[in-house]
């Protein structure tokens, strides 16, 4: 049998067989891979939190649960709020221009990116490898931190560093500010974070 | 198929008994002695060739550690920290179990390390052997991929935010990052879902691609034959009558021998850590992952475990700053070999083409993207090193002097990087690591220069050896 020529209309349907296996496995794998996808239940969990935020009082902050990411709520003193657009030269996106409609909603474009001047509302994840900063808002010199530091937070993973509006400084691993989550005040004390007037 | 033999009446129970085996089983005796009584090594092996089967003892030790460790863990992001710790207090022998395989991971990269470096000194993935220096890497990659994952499933601070972090390095990747990192997560942070599928991988998928690959390792290293700490090939002088290399001799029992006793010593002080620091001061087990996850804070000072170090600082290290001076680098290298270099015109166009758009893919995606890239990329480097090496000879004895200061400062720079990596940043670490990247990268990239210059000694015929 080795001795005769190649029959090529042999040769044909195992090509045509061999592909036709190819196709059907690679068909396959695809709910294998699909199976990786969050389920239906991790997609249902994105409800909306409330948040009443009656006793912030100025300079505080407070950390709520919202999609399993924490968010922050910061009350600025005006003197901070004052400080923000002097930083912008140290900033790599002072005026949020990057990415918006994945960072920044409409209604948080502005200097002190928030609603209300002085309430910050932002993920505390940092856009570099998704770490939660640590609160620095006092400002002055301290270990880690340059010595003119205005008050912001600091990434302890990569030494990512923000200002009090969220806004990354420039030539630091992290490429953006901090995510603005969507929110809306419901009233002057409840706070809804994850729904906004558009939706 | 091999003949049927009988035995003459009267031969040893023994005798028989072997006999009836060799008839229904031949592969065996066949195998054992192409890989144990008759597989030749080298005589003068020194300390650097315990390692090899050493990291085959550990890999053991972790197998038999983690199916007894698996008959008590929960993987449920509810109970898997309640589980661990039920281990660590309430199984009998428990904690003794469980500090063996998590000292045996630390163990597991101390040996591989060693082996690698040892492999690099001698040119032990040079020409024929580098399917098996291939395969080599390619178990390190898993073995990464393997503790990384492994590291998950005690679901403490360290657990969560490593593979926070970790994952997200992969959302950097630009077009598909983010839907990447969500296939892997399964959800929208790391959860329970991560956790099932990390523990998966870990004592199933990987495992037995682990064990695939070190058989591969060693059945590619057993047909070209062990190189030798001077780099001479033992098969080119063959006794003519037995065909065994003149420099040869069996593994077993020679090297069986001689292995227990690496096993011993390794053993003394591996059950010192095991029962007198099997934390070892935060470098095995890290404090903060005796505190359960919380997604809503990262620890203060966050650090991937030891070995992952060195090429955490080449993430690190890739800032702004750092992208400008690779596209520095990157125009100087185009620049002299336009007008150094011997090639072609086409090809010196060719290479100030691909210079440009290299530089321009620099300045277009992120530096986080990059520091991604260049902790895959010194991983991923080293699998070029056959083709990257072309001094004319293996081994660093008959290397020009000046050489071992390059490796010397190498090894060291890969040091500096691993402390760097646990160390909290600062602008002056920065720097270092910075530094310490290029040279990382110069060290593999120039190879193809620097490897051939110098003034080298004339290898012998024969490999030295002194018998004691």
């Amino acid at each position: 049998m080795s001795q005769d020529a190649i029959d090529p209309s042999r040769r044909a349907w195992v090509g045509i067989a061999c592909g036709a296996a190819a196709v059907g496995g690679a068909a396959t794998a695809v709910p294998f891979v699909a199976s990786f996808a969050p389920s239906e239940r991790a997609k249902a969990a994105g409800a909306a939190v409330e948040v009443d935020i009656s006793n912030l009082k100025s300079g505080e902050m407070t950390t709520v649960e919202w999609r399993g990411k924490p968010v922050w709520i910061l009350k600025r003193t005006p003197e901070q709020v004052a400080e923000l657009p002097k930083l912008d030269a140290k900033l790599a996106d002072p005026d949020s221009q990057r990415k918006p409609d994945e960072l920044t909603p409409e209604y948080a474009r502005n200097k002190a990116r928030s609603i209300k001047p002085e309430l910050l509302v932002a993920v505390g994840i940092c856009s570099h490898l998704g770490c939660s900063p640590t609160a620095k808002l006092q400002a002055g010199a301290q270990p880690s931190l340059p010595d003119d530091w205005q008050g912001g937070f600091f990434c302890p993973c990569h030494g990512s560093m923000f200002d009090l509006a969220g806004r990354v400084y420039k030539n630091l691993p992290a490429p953006d500010n901090l995510e603005i989550p969507p929110h809306m005040y419901l009233s002057d004390s409840k706070l809804l974070i994850g729904e906004d007037k558009k939706a | 198929m091999a003949e049927f033999k009988e035995l003459p009446p009267g031969a040893p129970v023994t005798a028989q008994v072997t006999n009836w085996f060799e008839n229904r089983f031949p592969t065996a005796f066949t195998e054992y002695k192409k890989h144990m009584s008759e597989y030749y090594a080298p005589k003068n092996f020194n300390f650097w060739y315990f390692f090899g089967s050493l990291a085959m003892l550990v890999l053991v030790i972790q197998i038999v550690t983690g199916i007894f460790l698996v008959m008590h863990y929960k993987p449920d992001a509810a109970l898997a920290f309640a589980s661990v710790e039920y281990i660590m207090r309430d199984v009998p022998g428990g904690w003794l179990i469980r500090y063996m395989h998590s000292t045996g991971a630390s163990a597991f990269f101390v040996v591989v390390y060693l082996h690698m470096y040892r492999g690099l000194i001698y040119g032990s993935y040079r020409k024929p052997r580098e399917l098996v220096w291939i395969f080599g890497v390619a178990i390190f990659l898993c073995l990464m991929g393997e503790a990384f994952m492994g590291y998950l499933l005690p679901w403490g601070q360290m657990s969560y935010w490593g593979a926070q972090v970790i994952i997200n390095l992969f959302a950097a990747i630009p077009f598909v990052g983010p839907d990447l990192a969500l296939l892997i997560r399964g959800d929208y942070v790391v959860g329970d879902a991560t956790l099932n599928r990390f523990f998966a991988f870990h004592v199933i998928a990987i495992p037995l691609v682990l064990i695939g690959l070190v058989v591969a390792h060693l059945l590619a290293l057993h047909d070209v034959g062990s190189n030798n700490p001077d780099g001479v090939e033992i098969k080119e002088k063959k006794d003519p009558k037995t065909g065994i290399p003149l420099d040869g001799i069996a593994f077993h029992p020679y090297y069986t021998i001689h292995d227990i006793l690496g096993v011993s010593v390794f053993l003394m002080i591996f059950s010192a850590i095991i029962f007198f620091a099997p934390e070892m001061g935060g470098y095995f087990l890290e404090f903060n992952n005796f505190i359960p996850a919380d997604p809503l804070k990262t620890p203060a000072h966050i650090a991937p475990v030891w070995y992952f170090t060195p090429y955490y600082s080449m993430l690190r290290a890739t800032t702004d700053v750092m992208v400008n001076v690779m596209c520095v680098l990157f125009a100087l290298g185009a620049v002299l070999a336009f007008v150094k270099g011997s090639m072609s015109g086409k090809v010196k166009i060719g290479i100030a083409i691909a210079a440009l758009v290299t530089i321009a893919l620099l300045k277009t995606f992120d530096a986080k993207f990059w520091g991604v890239v260049m902790m895959g990329a010194g991983v991923v480097i080293l699998f070029f090193l056959p083709w990257l090496d072309q001094s004319p000879v293996k081994s660093i004895r008959y290397r020009p002097g000046w050489h071992k200061y390059v490796y010397g400062v190498f090894i060291a720079f890969f040091l500096i990087l691993g402390w760097l990596g646990v160390e909290a940043p600062s602008p002056g670490k920065t720097l270092l690591a910075q530094i310490g990247t290029v040279y990382y990268f110069g060290f593999f990239l120039l190879m193809p220069w620097w490897s051939r210059l110098g003034e080298f000694k004339p290898v012998p015929e024969r490999v030295v050896f002194h018998a004691h």
